[in-house]
């Protein structure tokens, strides 16, 4: 099992989503945060203040799948984060020590795997 | 100085009427950004704000005398241009200053040139929309507000419009269609869900759009006379009568009434009051805010499944609700009421038609003249922004600002030389 997060640029979020979907890939988090990539070329202003703007949103999924589901999933963020520019983000892969399904207490490899409603 | 024909009491409602018809700008650059998504509000609220300053600007110059000037048939003369001659004394038969008169006059351009934005927001080049704006405020605008108010052919033939059912609601209605097919869609319009991002917005900006219009309909009398208390009275029976219909509809459609949908709704009810309010009596301005909302209500659910990105539905809840007034008036006007006309339903088919023939040319001409402006813009300067920046967002790639900062990581820019008082540390240097 392992852990996979992907940290991409929030207007690419519906297109890793959709690529998501498409790989089957159904269990997942995502979360807003900020990030510093080496980027700094976004130059706001505010009356008098200029700044540039370190720390740019990003999306962040969380997807957490068996092995055999690892290379599925890092290529589906790839397709649907890719843009070519810099800040299309980074993905890590991080081994799992368990998993819960909480409704059914079911662990491991049944906890990652989706239930047929 | 003083003029005898001037009334103290219609000056100072006119004066207070002029201010509440400003601040519907600014509360529909609320209601519009409230729609779109966040990373486009200020955008969005800037195309309204473009319009105070494009607008009021043209008009000073050059809309004023082409709307007020004279009583040609097709377009009023030159005589005002940069407001030569408007000064102090009334206008014509009028009771208040000139001055006032343009004003008031102005805050309308304002608001229409703003209106339209709504059918281009999340994709289309601020400078281009300004220069549109430019252009639309004085070859469209200011030559229906001629046909309508200024002495024109359209009220020579008869046609009633009290507070700018043919210039500002058809007008505004009818170019946003025109509008959202020069600029075309927005690149993820009918892919994915494009949905409102602060319904707190709308509401609010209704709640103060509505506000304002007791001075836009209430004002359109140019006193307070019977017709701007008609006016006035009426702007608070319609949209009520719109909001129950709305509700209804909602509640049979979804079975959950909406905020956004109550919010549209006031919008309607205002727009369906604006042509007919100084002209039909309390009772059939509840029938027109019940029924007239019926059409609006449908193309509403229905513009979303079509390929047309009108985005926040202009023509729907400006341009069917404008004509719908329009029309109202062919049938419902009442002598007793505004010592003007009657309309069919009190013996006088011929007002009917009067009406009928404004809700024919305004539209063709707004599509028109905003189809040709919009391709003309275009063929000197793109209209829409990339692909790329659409994706972004409009408000840091347009104005380099965003609604929602946090200041996180944001790093000041000093002017060259100037090394602030400490060395700070900060990302990626070079």
């Amino acid at each position: 099992m392992k852990l996979v997060i992907g940290i991409v640029r929030p207007e690419q979020a519906n297109e890793v989503l959709e690529a998501l979907y498409r790989a089957e890939v159904r269990g997942f988090s995502i979360s807003r945060v900020q990030g510093h990539g080496g980027e700094l070329d976004r130059v706001e202003t505010y009356r008098g203040t200029t700044v540039k703007m370190g720390l740019s949103e990003k999306v962040r999924f969380e997807v957490a799948v068996s092995d055999d589901f690892v290379q599925t999933t890092v290529e589906a963020l790839c397709e649907g984060a890719r843009t070519g520019e810099v800040g299309d983000g980074k993905i890590f892969v991080l081994p799992l020590e368990q998993a819960v399904r909480i409704r059914t207490g079911d662990t491991d490899h049944g906890a990652v795997t989706p239930v047929a409603k | 100085m003083t003029f005898a024909a001037i009334d103290t009491g219609d000056t100072a409602w006119m004066l207070a009427a002029t201010a509440l018809v400003l601040l519907m700008t600014p509360a529909l650059g609320l209601f519009y950004a409230g729609l779109v998504r966040s990373k486009n509000t200020l955008n969005t609220f800037m195309m309204c704000v473009a319009g105070i300053a494009i607008g009021g600007v043209t008009w000073a110059l050059i809309g004023y005398s082409l709307a007020f000037d004279g009583e040609g048939a097709i377009v009023g003369g030159l005589g005002h241009v940069a407001l030569n001659g408007v000064g102090f004394e009334p206008r014509g038969e009028g009771t208040i200053p000139h001055l006032v008169f343009m004003a008031f006059q102005g805050t309308f351009c304002i608001i229409t040139v703003a209106l339209i934005a709504g059918a281009v927001v999340e994709r289309m080049r601020f400078a281009a929309f300004m220069v549109f704006a430019a252009l639309w405020s004085v070859l469209v605008y200011a030559v229906l507000a001629h046909w309508a108010f200024g002495g024109g052919w359209l009220a020579a033939q008869g046609t009633l419009d009290f507070a700018g059912g043919v210039p500002v609601e058809m007008a505004s209605g009818f170019s946003a269609l025109a509008a959202a097919l020069v600029v075309g869609a927005r690149k993820d319009y009918g892919r994915q869900a494009l949905l409102p991002h602060n319904a707190m917005y709308v509401l609010l900006g209704a709640g103060l759009l509505w506000f304002g219009w007791f001075g836009f309909n209430g004002g359109s009398g140019l006193g307070v006379g019977d017709a701007s208390v008609l006016a006035f009275v009426n702007t608070l029976l319609t949209p009520a009568c719109s909001l129950i219909t709305w509700f209804v509809l909602d509640l049979i459609r979804g079975r959950k009434v909406t905020a956004i949908g109550a919010a549209t709704a006031i919008i309607v009810g205002c727009v369906l009051i604006t042509p007919a309010g100084g002209f039909i009596s309390p009772g059939w301005a509840m029938v027109l805010g019940f029924l007239g909302a019926l059409p609006c209500y449908a193309m509403i659910m229905w513009r979303p499944r079509t390929r047309v990105d009108e985005t926040l539905d202009v023509l729907a809840a400006h341009g069917l609700a404008g004509f719908t007034g329009i029309l109202f008036i062919g049938l419902a006007a009442q002598m007793s009421w505004n010592g003007v006309a009657d309309g069919i339903l009190y013996g006088d088919a011929g007002q009917l038609w009067s009406q009928v023939v404004a809700v024919i040319v305004t539209p063709v001409y707004a599509f028109g003249m905003t189809f040709i402006l919009l391709k003309l813009v275009g063929a000197v300067m793109p209209l829409r922004a990339t692909a790329r920046d659409e994706a972004v967002g409009m408000d840091v790639v347009q104005h380099g600002e965003e609604a929602y900062v946090t200041g996180e990581g944001a790093i000041l820019v000093l002017p060259d030389g100037d090394e602030g008082p400490t060395e700070v540390p900060v990302a990626n240097p070079g």
